[in-house]
């Protein structure tokens, strides 16, 4: 297979009906976990209908929910792999046409000053894309479906540094009770301290990328995750308000240094269908999807 | 919500009798007819009943879901329905108490709850509000037996425009606001805030100087 912009339109439309369909493993396993210890009755049959949902999605390779999101991607270019971030670019809104036309991904891309749908989910400036330059030769896209419902929560605080851990705590508490059922719980949070607010948001949006159950390699940044993850949990919003164990799956925290005379605060939440994948081409145009799914086998859904 | 939820399985046109005896927690099946209508809608069928004119369809008795599907024309020119989660209907709420003064619907599915007036339209003219979850699109579309009309498709957009779905079990529903006057959202989401005042001061307490 040789390396073209065909090779990987074609491998991006794989991986976005992948992403759209089958449910991170992670993310089922947490949620299967839940319905398994949750004792709140009406709570439980929330999450069985979850469980439900996950699975005719990826049986009939049908969108786990009908807010297929607005795309983000966070793409590690090689400098030295052979295509050019436009064509890169070019490449995945070629497979966004595509999967949106045939059904897959609902339009969600709407210019805001003519009020008109693009119709096939890419606009000005979307999808939206960070670059990053690594060393080497390969390419990798990690790819997010961000809910319109689960954007509503997104917080930013500016705090003064003095106050800045009080508020982060609070923030976050106040922010999930805020919403309650809103953004579709169980969530997972992210956090992230830094200096300016673009970078906060920024930090808190790529945390959801980071699998449930994985903490921070900083002692205190993970500390920081299980505190919260612990508090959130006590509230006892639950699976779409309906009380029991499970208001978050995880809480992710990320953060920058901050300058000396500020303590921004970004907080964000990813919906319990947070939908996101990672894929990885070599510089001869073969590829992997890295990030495991609920995938239709032989008839029946296996983590692959 | 705790013990064991009683389960109703209920089929359109939906009476004042069956609505009046659920209660907030009940869970819900219904089979029938569900017509769809979010933000654009609301505006549109009000203002279709302010002229005095007829509505396309009658809705009196019907179930009305707050929703905007993923549909795809199938080769026959028939509509396939791909995913059909419910939508935030806390937008609607400035609209809803008119609406279910005008419209006669029973049932109003969605998701996250609705306010006051919503729950006072519902005590005075027999409605109940119920919870499908959030999210959970292939789940409801797998319910949709068929699609049996949309209108103002073109005017309105797939999102926006009123679709007329035959449904077959469609559920679990939650009953949020019952016809009695009890909001669940409310109350527990109180119970919720006091709580948090609580977990906020036992984790500051755990901040390190």
């Amino acid at each position: 297979m040789a390396l073209s912009r065909e090779t990987l339109e074609k491998a991006f439309y794989d991986f976005i009906l992948r992403v759209s369909t089958g449910m991170p493993e992670d993310i089922y396993l947490a949620i299967k976990r839940a319905y398994e210890t949750e004792e709140n009755p009406v709570a439980k049959t929330q999450l069985e209908a979850i469980l439900k949902d996950m699975n005719i999605a990826c049986s009939e390779t049908r969108p786990i929910c009908q807010d297929t999101g607005t795309p983000y991607l966070w793409v590690e270019i090689g400098e030295d792999f052979p295509l050019k971030p436009l064509v890169i670019e070019e490449a995945f809104k070629s497979a966004l046409r595509k999967a949106t036309k045939e059904g897959y991904l609902r339009p969600n891309a709407v210019d805001p000053l003519y009020a008109k749908n693009s119709g096939d989910n890419t606009g000005r400036f979307i999808p939206w894309v960070h670059y990053e330059p690594v060393p080497g030769d390969k390419l990798t896209v990690r790819l997010l479906f961000k809910g319109g419902g689960s954007e509503a929560p997104s917080t930013l605080i500016m705090s003064t540094p003095l106050k800045g851990f009080e508020n982060l705590y609070t923030g976050v508490i106040d922010t999930i009770v805020r919403y309650g059922p809103l953004p579709c719980p169980p969530l997972i949070v992210g956090v992230a301290i830094g200096a300016g607010a673009d970078i906060v948001m920024s930090l808190a949006k790529k945390a959801l990328l980071r699998p449930i159950g994985q903490r921070h390699p900083d002692p205190k940044a993970a500390k920081i995750e299980e505190e919260l993850l612990e508090a959130i949990n006590k509230l006892g919003v639950g699976p779409h308000g309906f009380g029991g164990k499970y208001t978050a799956l995880d809480v992710k925290f990320e953060y920058a240094h901050r300058h000396p005379a500020t303590f921004a605060i970004g907080i964000v939440t990813g919906c319990w269908a947070t939908r996101r994948g990672t894929i990885q081409f070599e510089s001869d145009g073969s590829y992997r999807i890295l990030s495991k799914h609920l995938v239709p086998e032989g008839g029946a859904c296996v983590i692959r | 919500m705790s013990g064991e939820a009683r389960v109703f399985h209920l089929r359109t046109p939906i009476s004042d009798e069956d609505v009046e005896k659920l209660r907030v927690g009940d869970i819900i099946y219904i089979t029938g007819i569900m017509v769809t209508a979010r933000d654009e809608a609301h505006k549109k069928i009000l203002e279709v009943l302010e002229r005095g004119e007829k509505l396309p369809i009658d809705l009196r008795g019907l179930v009305l879901y707050h929703c905007g599907p993923v549909v795809r024309k199938r080769p026959d020119g028939t509509w396939e329905v791909v995913a059909a989660g419910p939508t935030t209907s806390m937008r609607m709420e400035s609209v809803e108490a008119e609406f279910i003064a005008k419209t006669g619907v029973k049932v109003i599915v969605g998701k996250g709850g609705m306010g006051r007036r919503t729950a006072e339209a519902m005590k005075k003219y027999k409605a109940v509000y119920a919870v499908f979850t959030g999210g959970a699109g292939a789940l409801a579309a797998n319910r949709i037996k068929r699609v049996v009309d949309v209108y103002w498709l073109e005017e309105l957009g797939i999102p926006e425009a009123v679709w007329v779905f035959e449904v077959e079990e469609f559920g679990p529903l939650v009953v949020t606001i019952d016809s009695h006057g009890n909001n669940y959202y409310e109350k527990h989401m109180e119970e919720v805030r006091k709580r948090a005042e609580e977990i906020k001061k036992e984790l500051l307490s755990k901040i390190e100087h």
